[in-house]
């Protein structure tokens, strides 16, 4: 089965649309999103609409730290998003909050592990920057492959049976066997702010028969997306960083 | 992990075993048959149980990445790979014959037998390079010919792919390979430099040439080390008559720092096709090595370490491509010729290890026989091999970069096609001149170099004249 799994959507639907069509076109017959729905980007309606249909049909979706932050004034966040933030909870209806509240922290799905930031501590909302924090995430679970996002920038770690790293800057439509025998880490790149100056939006195809996994990019209409923050009165740096993808 | 010991006659995946044709440190290979492939075919079963070296391990797991992603005819081509999980193997075509190590009794070699050979192999890992693949263990144990003449590589344990995680470079503090063919950058760690292989093929060429293991065949770190300082003892000091060109080859591959040594294994390969062509430097009259001096500046001067690679391998090797330009030299074709080289120029600025290759056809008559002194007397051969570089010379490329060449031919079009294919070339550039009365006679013999090669063609046309300018010219070949 062909798996397009999509992260930090971050209320861009020209973004999501754009992924969405790109991964039916190559095939995809299920959907896994790996959190952080909300928060940035001016359209988190759609956006949290289309993943409550997808997830009624079966799609896999986990809590981020933003879609958190949305049900809770706990969440420490930098001003941007903060702002974001509270400007999205004046959109969203209780139905949409709740399925965001709802979600989990992490879905175990076989042997493949879903989760927003790193599989050792989810709800502590570490990002994947280096090979030693990928080992840390790889120890913590027996899965054969960990997906995860947060940090916004593709990598692809693994780990073998004595323990030794791994680290890869997948490249774009390159399919890459997962290897049984040693576990991996898939840190995904963003759908809704893409921040490794590539500002087409990211997600990736796993076929969960022969075990490889495919890093995508989707181009998107990033002008209308930059425009609808700009019209909502959000930041303007949340616009301007779009067409820049960092 | 239990591995299931293989028996003859065992079934893995519908391959049935037949005998064990060889068991080295690493792996067995057996001979293997599967209903409806009915080619000879070879798999591979890694040494994976307890207590096994996990080299083993993880070179199997590279072999399994790269293997099934490779293709032409300078690999063996991959049937079908199986995981740790159950039972890892690779089924690979068999290819007949044997490896290059069954020729070291008779070393050295003739010259041109070598030169012959390793052009075969510096072709292979062009071909392997553009496939974003890195050997890693140059090695005669590597190397086979099929029966087309093609050389091709094998073992890909060790190798490095530019767009998949390099599980060696992780795994092992010491780099991990072949002592003699080492290249020095590998021994600090350097993975992703395919220059690496061409120091490799370089101490090959030595070795078959001299008999004499340019750095010897020392395994220990402190004996591999010394190449990072001390160049070999220059091959003309071993053998009085070798080639000045062979020499210039030898040294160049051997270069302690990547960037010294060719940039790509095309230029190479070329270069061995043409040693009347090969440019010769101080390397080529070396009697001796570097002053003791010199070397130790080498060893204490943190400076001098080689570089690695600081792009990826698809954009190393389009930065050095060999570009051929398609020149008459002709009366009248001036206007063409300068448009020619201002096009050659700009391509050039932006490719600094490029090498350009000037080439013109010398028509033959189909029936007539050829007289090769026209009616003064003097050569046409020597005198269009004079007036290609003259038409370079206002480009100032270092002679290293530059060679000409004269075809000889009756269809123009078809030797450019053969020269392209048969030097890789990356890119023509030829002119096609409008309105002329031969080319609408003949045929253009752009349009068809252009619909037929297998590379990146452009056609040059000179600036936008007034029609009847055009229509004046006189002999005109290419258009």
């Amino acid at each position: 089965m062909l798996l397009a799994v999509f992260s930090d959507i971050h209320g861009n639907r020209q973004a999501f649309e754009a992924c969405l069509k790109l991964a039916r076109a190559k095939g995809a017959e299920r959907f896994v999103m790996l959190g952080d729905f909300v928060g940035y980007g001016a359209d988190p309606e759609w956006v949290v609409d289309t993943a409550m249909e997808l997830v009624a049909q079966g799609a896999v979706a986990v809590r981020g730290n933003h879609d958190q932050a949305l049900n809770s004034s706990s969440e420490t966040m930098n001003n941007e998003a903060q702002i974001a933030i509270e400007w999205t909870r004046g959109r969203l209806d209780a139905a949409q909050r709740r399925f965001l509240a709802e979600l989990p922290m992490l879905v175990e799905d076989g042997d493949r592990l879903f989760v927003h930031s790193e599989a050792s501590h989810p709800q502590r909302w570490h990002y994947i920057r280096s090979t030693a924090d990928a080992a840390k995430s790889l120890i913590s679970t027996p899965a054969h492959v960990t997906f995860c996002g947060h940090i916004h920038r593709p990598a692809l770690y693994s780990m073998s049976v004595t323990a030794k790293m791994t680290g890869l800057v997948p490249k774009t439509d390159v399919s890459v066997p997962l290897l049984r025998g040693r576990q991996w880490l898939a840190v995904l790149g963003a759908v809704g702010q893409p921040r490794d100056g590539d500002p087409s939006a990211a997600f990736v195809l796993f076929d969960t028969i022969s075990c490889q996994i495919t890093y995508c990019r989707a181009p998107y209409d990033v002008a209308s997306a930059a425009n609808r923050i700009r019209e909502n009165g959000l930041p303007h740096w949340l616009a301007d960083r779009l067409s820049e993808g960092r | 992990m239990p591995i299931p010991l293989v028996k003859p006659g065992a079934v893995i995946d519908g391959y049935t075993t037949g005998e064990c044709v060889h068991a080295g440190g690493m792996a067995t290979l057996w001979t293997v048959k599967h209903a409806g492939i009915d080619v000879p075919l070879l798999m591979k079963i890694p040494r994976a149980s307890e207590g096994e070296d996990p080299a083993a391990i993880v070179s199997f797991e590279m072999e399994m990445m790269i293997l099934p992603r490779l293709t032409g005819p300078h690999v063996p081509h991959c049937y079908g790979t199986g995981d740790f999980a159950h039972q890892a193997y690779a089924v690979i075509e068999r290819i007949p014959g044997t490896t290059l190590y069954k020729r070291l009794p008779d070393l050295p070699l003739p010259y041109d037998e070598v030169r012959l050979l390793v052009a075969k192999i510096a072709a292979a890992l062009a071909d392997l390079h553009r496939q974003n693949v890195i050997h890693h263990d140059i090695k005669p144990s590597s190397i086979m010919f099929r029966e087309s003449g093609d050389a091709v590589l094998i073992d890909y344990g060790l190798s490095h792919h530019d767009h998949l995680p390099d599980l060696l470079q992780a795994e092992f503090r010491l780099p991990y390979g072949t002592a003699p063919y080492m290249a020095p950058e590998r021994l600090l760690g350097v993975r992703d430099d395919p220059r690496s292989d061409l120091f490799s093929l370089g101490v090959l060429l030595y070795f078959f040439t001299t008999g004499e293991r340019p750095f010897g065949e020392g395994e220990t770190l402190r004996a591999m080390r010394r190449r990072l300082w001390r160049d070999p003892h220059p091959p003309r000091k071993l053998r009085a008559d070798y080639p000045p060109w062979l020499q210039e080859v030898v040294l160049r591959c051997l270069e302690i720092e990547p960037v010294w040594r060719y940039p790509t294994a095309a230029q190479l390969a070329f270069d061995l096709a043409h040693p009347n062509q090969v440019k010769l430097t101080v390397r080529a009259e070396r009697m001796k090595r570097d002053p003791l001096s010199v070397a130790w500046r080498r060893r204490f001067n943190p400076d001098v370490k080689p570089q690695g690679a600081r792009s990826d391998l698809a954009t190393q090797i389009a930065q050095s491509p060999i570009i051929t330009v398609a020149l008459d030299t002709a009366e009248g074709a001036t206007e063409l010729n300068e448009a020619l080289r201002v096009t050659t120029e700009r391509i050039l600025a932006t490719l600094p290890s490029a090498r350009l290759a000037c080439v013109n056809v010398l028509k033959l008559n189909r029936i007539a026989i050829d007289k090769t002194l026209d009616e003064l007397g003097s050569n046409k051969h020597i005198d269009r091999l004079v007036a290609l570089r003259h038409w370079a010379t206002p480009l100032k490329l270092d002679e290293s970069r530059l060679s000409v060449h004269v075809l000889e031919a009756v269809d123009p079009a078809a030797a450019l096609l053969e020269f392209a294919e048969m030097n890789s070339v990356d890119h023509v550039i030829i002119g096609a001149r409008q309105n002329s009365f031969r080319r609408t006679w003949l045929g253009s013999v752009s349009a068809k170099v252009a619909a037929e090669a297998s590379c990146t063609v452009t056609v040059v046309r000179p600036p936008r004249m007034a029609a009847d300018a055009a229509n004046t010219d006189g002999g005109v070949v290419w258009g």
